[in-house]
């Protein structure tokens, strides 16, 4: 039996569109919309999709930093619906780390390096000023930066650096779960790379579990064990990541695939064709019945209009929500 | 043999700022054929944006100017031209598109009138004609009912339509030369597929020049003919993409290919380049790749390398390239 640390279960959030005076609730944004999903310990769990799918909410719902409007989260087992409010505080926040987007825009610029990586330690443990100065140090080396930076500010960073920082950030607390939203999509491609290792790296050591959120495929394939796609809202494919991609069935996750592919121009001239999908996504306000892709599928049939695909085990944990499988 | 549009020689583009002279481009040579796609690719601050502004004239001034080099557009050297002149050949001779269109469009102007501003001042336009070249310029894009859209402001529109809205603006004067600068990276991915295509459309209908600035390859890959890389203010790389893919000369040239992962990789480590690209401020001597190149020589630190011709068509500035 695989050593599940956290389970997402039938998970919804959906936020009130409010109109007039009175702020009446004329409808529903159904950003995430009863999706499951299981993280491993030690493993990576990514969600891909694209804006609007519904990765963040969901990430932001296992940060506690949303609150589902239905759907239970398990952690190690026990329902986080059970944790009392100073529960949480002591017993599952500190096991959770984050790493955000952009690296310029998640720290504070008037703190020094030494503040920001020590505040988890600060808020969350009651320990000295001289053995948070140490673990600070500890960490900075452990992601590949010299100690002495502690009594740097952020903005003496290059992006790539700045990046390590937050990890080390995330790592303060010796976490089981970190939350990584597009680790390194704000990075120079020669330094995604750096990032992308050492994260390994510390997963490797510390026996890490990832919540990784990204939309470029390629940087997915590398980095997990389980893949999520994502689509309005919903789960569209579920597996092993080798097993999704080597045996991709839902058309979406094609099109993804086909769209950050390297077309090389013999590969062009030999006739393969990227999927270029029509349209755009449809509003999570007013979602089409029926799949929620048809309008952009290729291989629709009349039925996608009206019956919903539910999530199906085709085996081995590949799931997948399509009407024509 | 296609014909010349443009050729930049010898570029220099230098800021000057209180800390010291900022050598963004730092001596560039390349030429664009006529309905030619010509990529730019580097990272961050290597110099691809500051050569399009330059190329296009709206350098921050005073603090950055061309020193040195000719930017030759069609047997007229675009440095030449006064602000008058200059200001003719902008919109209706080259244009430019900007990485995020949220930001380069006004919030508080319809669509419509936004695209009929750029008709009426390029191309002297007035009325009825104003609106038939600004529908005409929105059905280039494959905007859908363009009549309604042009009553649309920017925020009621998705990423990808005021992404092609921006377009529209470029191409309403049908200029010869278009300079795109990363313009699909704020796109989702298939968003992204859907505008490169769009493009591709747009190059074989009106025969324009496209310079595509992007750090991703695989964007060259699909768009462009022939390609640049740049790294600290200068082309280490020139080749068609073909051949750029096939036989990379530069070792930052398969370093950066190496180290973007591929579909088909499955875990393993990635290739790595250590280290940061150099300061412009303060450029070593000798090659600017020399600190974290994976088969530096002594002479790499101490002189500059020539650009030596491999094939046709392929230049490469390395000292192990002989």
């Amino acid at each position: 039996m695989a050593d599940v640390l956290l389970e997402g279960r039938d998970l919804t959030k959906h936020y009130p569109v409010t109109k007039g005076l009175l702020q009446r609730t004329v409808g529903w944004v159904r950003a995430v919309d009863g999706i499951s999903f299981t993280i491993e310990r030690g493993k990576t769990l990514s969600l891909v999709g694209e804006s609007g799918a519904g990765k963040t909410t969901t990430a932001k719902a296992v940060l506690l930093q949303e609150k589902p409007t239905s759907g239970t989260i398990f952690f190690e087992g026990k329902d986080l619906n059970h944790f009392s409010p100073s529960q949480l505080k002591t017993e599952y926040r500190p096991r959770l780390g984050s790493v955000q987007q952009n690296p310029w825009s998640s720290m504070n610029p008037r703190m020094k390096v030494r503040d920001i990586v020590g505040e988890p330690l600060v808020v969350n443990t009651k320990q000295k000023k001289q053995q948070i100065r140490n673990r600070v140090a500890e960490l900075l080396e452990e992601v590949g930066l010299n100690p002495d930076h502690a009594e740097n500010y952020p903005h003496e960073f290059s992006g790539g650096q700045r990046q390590r920082i937050a990890v080390a950030r995330a790592m303060a607390l010796n976490p089981s779960l970190v939350v990584l939203d597009e680790p390194v999509s704000a990075l120079d491609v020669s330094i995604r790379a750096q990032i992308m290792n050492l994260l390994k790296d510390l997963q490797e050591q510390y026996n890490l579990s990832y919540l990784v959120i990204a939309h470029n495929l390629a940087t997915v394939r590398y980095m997990s064990h389980t893949v999520a796609i994502m689509y309005l809202g919903q789960i569209v494919e579920y597996g092993e990541a080798e097993e999704l991609f080597e045996n991709t069935l839902h058309p979406y996750t094609k099109a993804l695939i086909s769209a950050s592919m390297l077309t090389l121009p013999e590969d062009e001239e030999k006739g393969a064709k990227q999927i270029i999908l029509t349209g755009e996504m449809p509003s999570p306000i007013n979602p089409p019945a029926g799949c929620r892709f048809h309008t952009r599928c290729g291989e629709a049939k009349p039925e996608c209009s009206q019956t919903v695909p539910p999530l199906r085990d085709v085996g081995g944990g590949h799931k997948v929500a399509c009407n024509k499988i | 043999m296609s014909k010349v549009l443009l050729q930049v020689e010898d570029l220099h583009t230098f800021f000057f700022t209180r800390k010291g002279v900022v050598k963004a481009v730092d001596g560039i040579s390349f030429h664009v054929d006529e309905g030619e796609t010509f990529g730019l690719v580097g990272e961050s601050a290597c110099g691809k944006t500051v050569t399009a502004l330059s190329i296009i004239r709206l350098l921050p001034e005073p603090a950055g100017k061309v020193v040195e080099g000719k930017i030759i557009l069609d047997g007229v050297n675009l440095l030449e031209l006064d602000k008058n002149e200059m200001r003719r050949y902008r919109g209706s001779e080259i244009s430019m598109i900007l990485q995020d269109p949220m930001t380069s469009l006004n919030p508080v102007y319809t669509v419509g009138n936004q695209i009929a501003e750029a008709v009426r001042l390029h191309q002297g336009l007035r009325d009825e004609k104003v609106n038939e070249e600004v529908i005409s310029a929105l059905r280039l894009l494959q905007i859908p009912s363009p009549e309604v859209i042009l009553g649309d402001y920017p925020f009621q529109l998705s990423g990808g339509m005021r992404q092609r809205v921006v377009g529209a603006i470029a191409m309403s004067c049908h200029p010869r030369l278009l300079i795109a600068d990363e313009p699909t990276t704020a796109l989702d991915a298939t968003i992204q597929a859907q505008y490169m295509a769009l493009f591709k459309d747009v190059q074989a209908k009106t025969n324009v020049s496209i310079i595509f600035i992007t750090h991703d390859f695989g964007i060259v890959s699909s768009m462009c003919h022939r390609v640049a890389v740049m790294y600290a203010g200068k082309i280490l790389e020139t080749a068609t993409t073909r051949e750029i893919f096939k036989t990379p000369k530069h070792p930052y040239t398969s370093a950066l290919m190496q180290s973007v992962p591929h579909l088909d990789q499955k875990g393993g480590r990635l290739y790595s380049i250590e280290g940061q690209p150099p300061s412009l401020l303060n450029l070593p001597a000798g090659c600017r790749f020399a600190s974290r190149c994976p088969v530096v020589k002594p002479v790499c630190r101490e002189e500059e390398p020539p650009e030596v011709q491999v094939s046709k068509g392929h230049f490469v500035s390395c000292w192990k390239v002989k």
